[in-house]
């Protein structure tokens, strides 16, 4: 079964604890500049979302890229992982992406993107209010249906 | 590793800004945040120094573990000579700044000396630089964050600026940074104003390291799982904030209302969290959600909207977006402390103090002493410029707060505090604070270790010295009777030292409700050289207890500032549970000053410094 973040903003305290875990994972040290996941604060309407890659099934960055550097790891939930033994560093993933998702880091000389971090991401582990979990990719709508059908009609109050 | 080893050392005077190594010695005897940079100011500045003078330091702070994922380690510290109250300062702010200083590499900035003309510190990684700040002088925080954000093209910038009572030398100015977080308490942004430093802006990249990376995840997952499930740290304070003590403080009669006259407010509901809550006629709740600090798994804070159709705000679309919310104490100094229980003005007040930068429980007290003394006949509208100063009058309040952040008219008197107003119109006797500094919002009479709390804090009243509420009131650790005097001596001083300990490690105290230092001593020593067991943090704790004692009592204090106003002394409770009831301070003290291992008259003896190695 293949898996995905699944973001839900609304349960969100913009504690950032998903982007240390992520520098953490991806750099071995807490630091936020370096996170794949960012969360954004909408300060005037006390709003908090995270974002980041959604790993499109046909990756503009996949297509984009002039070297084959970036592949889809079909084991890995289908995960677009950068080889960095490959990338030149030219950027033109990162024009190609309309999501800004994926970034060039100048102390590598590489890009960056989300990798679901081997199919155990560490963003979704962290998340202390279950904004971001990692769930069966065809049915991240599950949490919002279930709660759309908890406001249906029940028969009871049906017949008052 | 965990401290980056490194401080910054900015001269404003001859502007430069040089790096410097740590004192490892001085990190190990003193942890962190306010306990290293307090060791810093003592041994660099002349106690009795002025501290508005260019002689006067400020140092901001970080802990070992700021900037790292142990749960609320955002936090920074501003140590400095309080201008409110001449003692030992120490102000401690969340939001996302602190970490961003260690991200950037450093452990610490020390600022000394006085700018010849209105600067900002910019500081990217390892490259500080002074910037004009001409064209931010008279501007409010908010306006100076997100100038600077925009002035440079980067919303990533963090910054902790003073607003124009910082400048104006507001005594109890605060430095305000992420829009809604403040190091709150003593003037500190007073003396950042009186330094002609008007913003400190800081962008880092470097990473946080910690010692033992497998074990420091293990202990600070352990600590998280804590957090969710204690009622206090996983629902109580997400769910209302510390809001959630407004009903109960006033049930027991510990709450202190118009200028603690009396100790019950019968308009308490309307200003508590619960309120926050409710929908309002236009459909929407003046709690918009609740929010972290960076970090933070308990996420306590509140951003909340005033009611657009309110008076405050009608016509002013720059204060209809949500802000930073009402805490307990600011809910209490400017609801109930002034009688006022209308609680859209009071977060309207709020806003004015975050934007403007100063702090709402020393604001707060002060209107309220001010609304007594109009009462009395003592201040007249004409002193007032034509405000009605009753106690309960919204429009009084709010106006206050808006002359206090611009500086001008009667907001000069209100921004003297509560002891310098009340001393100049001839009733010293009204203002309701410890060295000058107001108190919080638990009333001494019904929360007996309260009083000895107040009365011993070396940074004037204060609630976050040692929270014994804690105790009194929730039960931890353990329940003690708030209103018995026995035992209270103990309890004060081991909430001191840890706490203490708590401050200096980088975290924050409201873990406490459901951490002790057996939780994070583990955090502290996975993340730090050294062997960092709970005695050794305790020994620490003591350690900045004591240098801090040392430093206000060759500052001038002596132990009859150990005080109290008559009031709390003389006057009974009139109502509720602690009805009769006056502050047992007297019982109390002469025992807090034998287990502390001081004389009769409050000094440290020479066996206590010399087992504290503080010779
Ligand atoms: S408990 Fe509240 S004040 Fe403390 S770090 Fe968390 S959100 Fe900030």
């Amino acid at each position: 079964m293949q898996k995905a973040l699944n973001i839900d903003p609304a349960k969100c305290t913009g504690c950032i604890q998903c982007e240390l875990a992520c520098s953490m994972e991806h750099t071995g040290s807490f630091n936020p500049s370096k996170s794949l996941i960012k969360v954004f604060k909408f300060h005037d309407q006390g709003r908090f979302v995270p974002y980041t890659c959604t790993q499109c099934a046909e990756a503009w960055c996949m297509q984009a890229c002039p070297v084959d550097a970036i592949s889809m790891d079909a084991i890995n939930n289908g995960a677009k992982i950068v080889a960095d033994s490959v990338c030149v560093g030219c950027k033109v993933c990162t024009i190609a992406c309309p999501f800004g998702t994926i970034n060039y880091v100048p102390d590598t000389g590489k890009v960056a993107k989300c990798d679901l971090c081997g199919g155990d991401p560490k963003c979704a582990t962290a998340c202390p209010t279950d904004a971001i979990t990692f769930v069966d990719a065809s049915s991240t709508g599950l949490e919002k249906m279930r709660n759309w059908a908890a406001k249906t009609d029940s028969g009871a109050s049906a017949q008052a | 590793m965990a401290w980056t080893r490194k401080l910054l050392r900015v001269n404003l005077t001859e502007g430069t800004c040089t790096s410097e190594d740590l004192n490892m010695q001085w990190a190990q005897d003193y942890l962190g945040s306010r306990g290293l940079a307090t060791k810093y100011l003592v041994e660099e500045t002349d106690p009795m120094v002025d501290p508005l003078s260019p002689d006067n330091k400020m140092i901001m702070a970080t802990g070992p573990l700021t900037g790292t994922c142990a749960s609320t380690s955002g936090r920074y510290t501003v140590v400095t000579k309080g201008a409110l109250t001449g003692a030992i300062a120490c102000s401690n702010s969340g939001g996302f700044f602190g970490n961003e200083m260690k991200n950037a590499g450093w452990d610490m900035v020390i600022f000394e000396g006085k700018s010849p003309k209105p600067v900002y510190l910019m500081i990217e990684n390892e490259k500080a630089t002074l910037v004009d700040a001409a064209h931010y002088w008279g501007k409010s925080c908010w306006d100076t964050e997100e100038g600077i954000k925009a002035e440079r093209q980067d919303p990533q910038i963090r910054v902790a600026s003073i607003g124009v009572s910082g400048e104006q030398g507001v005594k109890y100015a605060c430095i305000v940074n992420d829009m809604d977080r403040a190091a709150g308490r003593s003037g500190v942004g007073t003396v950042m104003g009186s330094k002609n430093l008007k913003a400190v802006a800081i962008r880092g990249t470097l990473g946080v390291r910690v010692d033992n990376p497998v074990e420091f995840l293990q202990a600070t997952d352990a600590g998280k799982k804590v957090l969710a499930e204690n009622p206090v740290t996983g629902q109580g304070l997400p769910t209302y904030g510390t809001q959630v003590l407004m009903n109960v403080i006033n049930e027991m009669g510990a709450m202190p209302t118009r200028n603690f006259k009396e100790v019950q407010f019968e308009g308490a509901a309307n200003i508590s969290g619960e309120k926050m809550h409710e929908v309002r006629a236009d459909g929407t709740k003046n709690l918009v959600t609740n929010a972290a600090c960076y970090g933070c798994t308990i996420a306590c804070q509140r951003v909340s909207t005033v009611e657009r159709t309110h008076y405050t705000v009608k016509d002013r679309p720059q204060y209809q977006g949500a802000s930073g919310g009402l805490e307990y104490e600011a809910a209490w100094s400017l609801g109930s402390e002034c009688g006022v229980d209308d609680i859209e003005a009071l977060t309207f007040a709020n806003f004015i103090c975050n934007e403007q930068g100063f702090d709402p429980i020393s604001f707060g007290a002060t209107v309220g002493a001010a609304m007594e003394l109009f009462e009395m006949g003592v201040l007249t509208t004409e002193h007032t410029g034509g405000i009605e100063m009753n106690f309960g009058n919204a429009k009084a309040l709010t106006d206050c707060a808006e002359l206090v952040g611009k500086g001008e008219g009667f907001g000069k008197e209100i921004g003297l505090g509560s002891a310098r107003l009340c001393e100049k119109y001839g009733h010293p006797e009204l203002s309701m604070s410890v060295k000058k500094q107001e108190f919080p919002a638990y009333d001494a009479r019904g929360i007996q270790g309260m009083g000895l709390t107040y009365a011993t804090s070396n940074r004037g009243a204060c609630h976050l010295r040692s929270y014994t509420v804690a105790s009194e009131v929730l039960g931890i650790p353990e329940k003690t009777d708030p209103l018995e005097t026995d035992g209270k001596a103990g309890l004060v001083m081991a909430f001191q030292d840890a706490t203490a300990a708590v401050d200096a490690s980088g975290l924050c105290i409201f873990t406490t409700f459901a951490w002790s230092l057996e939780d994070i001593a583990p955090q502290v020593n996975a993340a730090c050289e050294g062997d960092w067991s709970v005695e050794k943090m305790l020994e620490v704790g003591e350690r900045i207890w004591t240098m801090e004692r040392q430093y206000n009592l060759a500052a001038g204090f002596t132990g009859k500032d150990d005080n109290l106003p008559k009031r709390l002394m003389k006057d009974a409770a009139k109502t509720g549970p602690a009805k009769g009831k006056v502050s047992g301070l007297d019982k109390m003290l002469p025992e807090y000053y034998e287990i502390r291992g001081w004389d009769t008259n409050g000094v440290p003896k020479a066996e206590t410094l010399d087992r504290l190695g503080l010779v």
